[in-house]
């Protein structure tokens, strides 16, 4: 495969087409260095990658991602708020657990709120009762009911904050994102196990057919998100993302891909071996987190 | 995509031997200046030692590195289990050992699809654990799973590529619902407690030399992680 080459071409049809990238020198130093090192270049993992954010359309910048997570914190903490005032919850271990949960959402809220002032960005807000915040009519009666909500919450920002870490990449934003991402994925698994689940996402679980595990959205996307709390930028949809189920990780499949027969994996071992992204307009969809905001 | 392996035995294609070239000359100068009286000890790699190597595919090789030792490690439990596990722990744990399976075979496809050097099959020394027992196997877990998350946590600032740094994450909230069961298991409502998530609810990171420098006691084979992710 012949990087400049189809570089070449692509301009015969589209003479921005440098101008897609984030700058032509960036890519094209980027490229070089990473070619002289493994011939990555040669690849179509590579190129995949570097083509579908050229061409995504994204403005947004590293206050719009920080927002979308502020969004689901200010969410998630809300909900959190809700579930230890409803006067639910069983034992003292399962309030320890969920006020243990409340704190880290806390302190993801204040995290991100002064990392977006810091860098001269408006950080969305909410309150109990003004903002960004959980819908009241969407937050149920019962402990199990609760319960399976808190599950959906946390398992959509482990794939919301996949989904956009890829923006971040060279910034060190992208480490501290990082370091959310994976106490989301604990918080994840404990809730799972409070239900009675498996702790990862599997296809036994008796949600595995909701919104939050598959994907595409509902409604139509914009690159822009307005919420009662403040707006932020996201990347233009295109398609859907792999459902949790997908056993192709980049281009390789896992079940026949990566071992030779008869050693070769299940689907179900191998959708559950690893997670998978959500896109911004597929979390901020009316089926999943979008429409559970006030 | 290839999933060939690439022995180092084998005869190398000319981009890997400049690597390897590369690893040996860098190794050599680090000799040297340990000859000189002003250097520091501690710098000197020894000539026996692998380098993960550079860039992108030192990454995948660090990882690979950390997924063979896991994988190796549930294995291991899932050959012997200890006696006093508890109902459906086995099961679990058979669960865990088939999920770092998949990991590393796929970035060893990943890696040789790549064009990169493969690491090679390391040897793990893991003589520290009693696999009889339920505490020993399951606090050596902890350990793996947790030096895990903190690894990818750390690693993905250093990577080059967006596809890379996405199937990272991929992986790392895996290994985090994976570390998240396993204090649950040892103690009840630990998976996300204050020694592992900080004030500002931020799980641990660490760079590759540091979680190389942890993983070490585990692997018979000296690895080198300073030029991953250069």
């Amino acid at each position: 495969m012949n990087f400049f080459q189809i570089i070449d071409q692509l301009a015969a049809v589209d003479p921005d087409v440098l101008d897609r990238f984030d700058s032509r020198r960036a890519v094209f130093s980027s490229l070089g260095s990473v070619a002289k090192r493994s011939a990555l270049a040669a690849t179509p993992l590579f190129l995949g990658a570097l083509f579908q954010k050229a061409y995504a359309g994204t403005t947004s910048t590293p206050v719009d991602v920080l927002n979308y997570a502020l969004t689901l914190e200010l969410l998630e903490a809300d909900f959190y708020r809700l579930f230890l005032a409803a006067g639910t919850l069983p034992n003292a271990t399962a309030t320890a657990a969920i006020t243990q949960i409340k704190k880290h959402e806390d302190a993801h809220v204040a995290l991100l709120t002064r990392t977006i002032q810091a860098a001269g960005g408006t950080p969305v807000t909410g309150t109990a009762t003004t903002g960004i915040r959980f819908k009241p009519s969407a937050f149920p009666s019962t402990y199990a009911g609760q319960l399976r909500v808190a599950q959906l919450l946390e398992d959509t920002g482990v794939r919301a904050y996949k989904g956009r870490a890829a923006e971040l990449v060279g910034t060190t934003l992208l480490t501290t994102a990082l370091q959310i991402h994976s106490v989301e994925a604990r918080h994840a698994a404990h809730i799972r196990l409070m239900r009675g689940q498996l702790p990862w996402v599997n296809s036994a679980d008796d949600l595995a057919t909701d919104p939050t595990y598959t994907s595409g959205v509902t409604g139509t996307t914009s690159t822009q998100v307005t919420t009662a709390g403040g707006a932020f930028g996201i990347p233009a949809y295109s398609t859907a993302s792999p459902a949790e189920s997908s056993t192709v990780i980049g281009t390789v499949p896992l079940t026949t891909g990566i071992t030779t027969a008869p050693a070769v994996y299940s689907a179900a071992d191998a959708a559950a071996a690893f997670d998978q992204v959500l896109q911004p307009a597929e979390v901020v969809d009316a089926s999943r987190a979008g429409g559970l905001l006030a | 995509m290839s999933d060939t392996l690439q022995p180092l035995h084998t005869p190398i294609k000319r981009r890997s031997f400049f690597q390897y070239a590369g690893a040996t000359a860098g190794a050599t100068a680090l000799a040297l200046a340990g000859c000189s009286k002003d250097s520091d000890p501690a710098a000197i790699v020894p000539v026996s030692s692998i380098s993960l190597g550079t860039g992108d595919v030192g990454m995948l090789n660090y990882a690979y590195a950390l997924e063979q030792l896991e994988a190796a490690f549930y294995a291991q439990v899932v050959k012997t289990p200890a006696a006093d596990f508890l109902s459906g722990e086995l099961a679990y744990f058979t669960q865990i050992a088939t999920h770092e399976a998949i990991h590393r075979d796929f970035l060893k496809t990943a890696i040789s699809g790549a064009g990169g050097s493969l690491l090679p099959t390391l040897t793990p020394i893991f003589t520290s654990i009693n696999f009889s027992s339920r505490a020993s196997v399951l606090n050596a877990a902890k350990t793996f799973e947790d030096l895990g998350v903190a690894a990818y946590n750390g690693a993905g600032v250093l990577l080059k590529s967006q596809t890379y740094l996405t199937i990272a994450g991929q992986i790392v909230s895996v290994e985090a619902r994976h570390a998240a069961l396993i204090r649950d298991l040892l103690s009840p409502g630990s998976f996300a407690d204050d020694n592992q998530v900080d004030a500002t609810g931020l799980d641990k990171q660490m760079t590759p030399t540091d979680v190389i420098a942890a993983a070490q006691p585990f692997i018979t084979e000296k690895l080198d992680a300073s030029s991953v992710g250069k």
